[in-house]
């Protein structure tokens, strides 16, 4: 089975985030960067696949040099090789176009990815892929089972769950919930610094999006504090007061 | 502006993010606004609400297939309809299935794309989109620079649209599909009994650490069977297992846009506050006064919960009836 694993490497989500200069972009400047933690569940799946079914784990990134870091850790977990893409990500359509291009000749059986990177959160990447590459996806899974060429899906909807059925060669994306992924081992850790990252060329096509600007959202809050100390019952009479009179919400 | 707003349908009825929708693409002065139903059944989905939703016209797709909907057929109907109508803008609630629907209907329209747009406004002639991102620790206003734009809007937002005198049009359009369309279906919802999502709900009780373990859940099923609400949890507690990933709500669980939060037991870890943050109205209850969440919270109740709560539940009751 040869499995592709679309990664991004991401802001950690402990960071904070301040805005670059020129308020497009976030300030990198003491920004921890991660593998995105959707994509480690793509990852985790795609190593319990190729235990079962032997085959070959491949971890793709777009993006600079930085992007490496994301393929290590996926080679890291268990992934045989990485290949990165060189190139400008203007927008998610323009990734999804360099990826489809760098997949479509490798010819995998199985493309796995998280369900959306936590930097920009569009959901959009696998169901672009499925229609760049012509194959059909099941996004947000929670639950995968292929026999065969046969692939049965649980995908998390409002309120619970679809059961989608696809087949091979399709792409996934993962939520969490699909797996338990695993921690890189130090001798792991060690023998992904030999893996091969092959590097090619994307080519961008120029943004069909820009952004006009990045700002934080600024809402005031009426911070208003109740001390419940011996008298519980006064709070919260208070409270439901104020959630009624006040924000009127209730 | 022609605008073309996705009716989504579930169980044969019309969900209320599409109704949201017509309100987004009225707020922008659509001149005309058009919707598009793709379905197994346009008989059964077309009721008099449908009808008068506030559209001009409704563009309905029906093929036998959709019993079993297909994310990718269904993009293609929605990318027909669009240049059909001569659409200039194409809006889909970001929706589970909205989400997953909208960047194949701008693929195939050779249109950018802006997801889980939480504001739309017409500046000097041009539509700029917000988008949270960093899970809401930042937003981004974005121009879409081709022809056609495609934007999917983020539920509870936008009022639903009121019923209407005036029945819009219905006009069938039929789709050439292949088998390919339908190499994805989906079999078969299963929905978690008598649950409200916390991804569509309008009030929410998140609790957190501070309920000390699975047990004391009761006590926070009563508080939101008071409020009519979702229950939510922080990522400390899906991760020790006492709930579910599905109600998660933060960076790596849902991101929620509530009318009401309350936190439980909740410290306000950046994480999770990302993902709460543009609720409207956000109550918290914790022990610790130094807690984070007090920081972004309207109302705070700095006490014991296991006191608290009780209580609580008793007065929402009072006013709720």
């Amino acid at each position: 089975m040869k499995i592709i694993v679309c990664v991004s490497h991401v802001p950690d989500t402990t960071t904070k985030i301040n805005l670059g200069a020129d308020g497009k972009n976030i300030d990198p400047a003491g920004v921890k960067f991660i593998l995105n933690p959707y994509d480690e569940f793509a990852v985790e799946e795609a190593l319990k696949l190729r235990e079962k079914n032997t085959g070959e784990v491949i971890a793709i990134s777009v993006g600079s040099d930085a992007a490496k870091e994301a393929i290590r850790q996926a080679l890291a977990m268990g992934a045989d090789k990485g290949i990165l893409v060189k190139g400008e990500k203007s927008d998610s359509f323009s990734v999804a176009e360099m990826l489809a291009e760098a997949i479509k000749p490798i010819g995998a059986d199985l493309i796995l990815l998280g369900k959306q990177s936590i930097d920009f959160d569009g959901m959009e990447m696998a169901p672009m892929l499925s229609e760049l590459l012509d194959l059909p996806a099941a996004t947000v899974v929670v639950g995968l089972a292929i026999e065969g060429t046969n692939v049965t899906a649980e995908k998390e909807v409002e309120g619970g769950k679809e059961i989608i059925s696809l087949s091979l060669p399709c792409i996934i994306s993962a939520q969490k919930g699909l797996n338990d992924p695993r921690y890189p081992s130090l001798p792991n850790i060690m023998k992904a610094k030999s893996k091969p990252i092959e590097e090619i060329s994307g080519s961008p096509a120029s943004g069909r999006t820009s952004i006009i600007k990045m700002d934080k959202p600024e809402k005031k809050r009426v911070n208003k504090i109740i001390k419940a100390e011996g008298n519980p019952q006064g709070a919260a009479i208070e409270l439901v007061k104020l959630l009624h009179e006040e924000a009127k919400v209730l | 502006m022609n605008i073309l707003v996705y009716f989504e349908e579930r169980a044969g009825s019309i969900r209320k993010p599409s109704y949201e929708a017509i309100e987004a693409a009225r707020s922008i002065g659509a001149t005309s606004i058009t919707a598009v139903i793709v379905t197994a059944s346009a008989a059964s989905v077309l009721s008099d609400t449908v009808k008068r939703s506030g559209v001009s016209k409704i563009i309905v797709v029906e093929e036998a297939r959709f019993a079993h909907y297909s994310s990718r057929a269904a993009g293609k109907a929605v990318a027909e309809v669009a240049k059909q109508a001569n659409a200039d803008v194409v809006i889909i609630p970001a929706t589970a299935r909205g989400k997953d629907l909208a960047p194949r209907v701008a693929v195939r329209l050779h249109a950018g794309y802006v997801p889980d747009v939480t504001a739309l406004a017409m500046h000097e002639g041009r539509l700029q989109a917000t988008h949270p991102v960093y899970a809401g620790k930042a937003n981004v206003t974005i121009d879409v620079l081709t022809p056609k734009k495609v934007y999917s809007t983020r539920p509870n937002l936008w009022k639903a649209s009121k019923e209407q005198a005036e029945s819009a049009i219905v006009e069938n359009v039929t789709v050439a599909f292949d088998e390919k369309d339908f190499a994805e279906q989906t079999k078969e919802l299963v929905l978690s009994q008598g649950k409200l999502d916390v991804a569509e709900a309008d009030i929410i009780v998140t609790a957190g650490r501070g309920m000390k373990g699975p047990e004391n859940w009761g006590l926070i099923e009563g508080l939101a069977s008071a409020f009519g609400a979702a229950i939510g949890a922080s990522r400390a507690v899906v991760d020790a297992g006492w709930r579910p990933h599905s109600e998660q709500v933060g960076q790596t669980g849902k991101t929620v846009s509530p009318t009401l939060y309350v936190a439980i037991g909740v410290s306000g870890a950046i994480q999770h506050l990302a993902g709460m943050s543009s609720s409207k109205t956000i109550v918290a209850i914790n022990k610790d006064a130094n807690a984070p969440i007090f920081g972004v919270c309207d109302y705070g109740i700095v006490g014991d919960a296991f006191e608290v709560i009780p209580q609580l539940t008793e007065e929402v009751k009072k006013i709720k009836h």
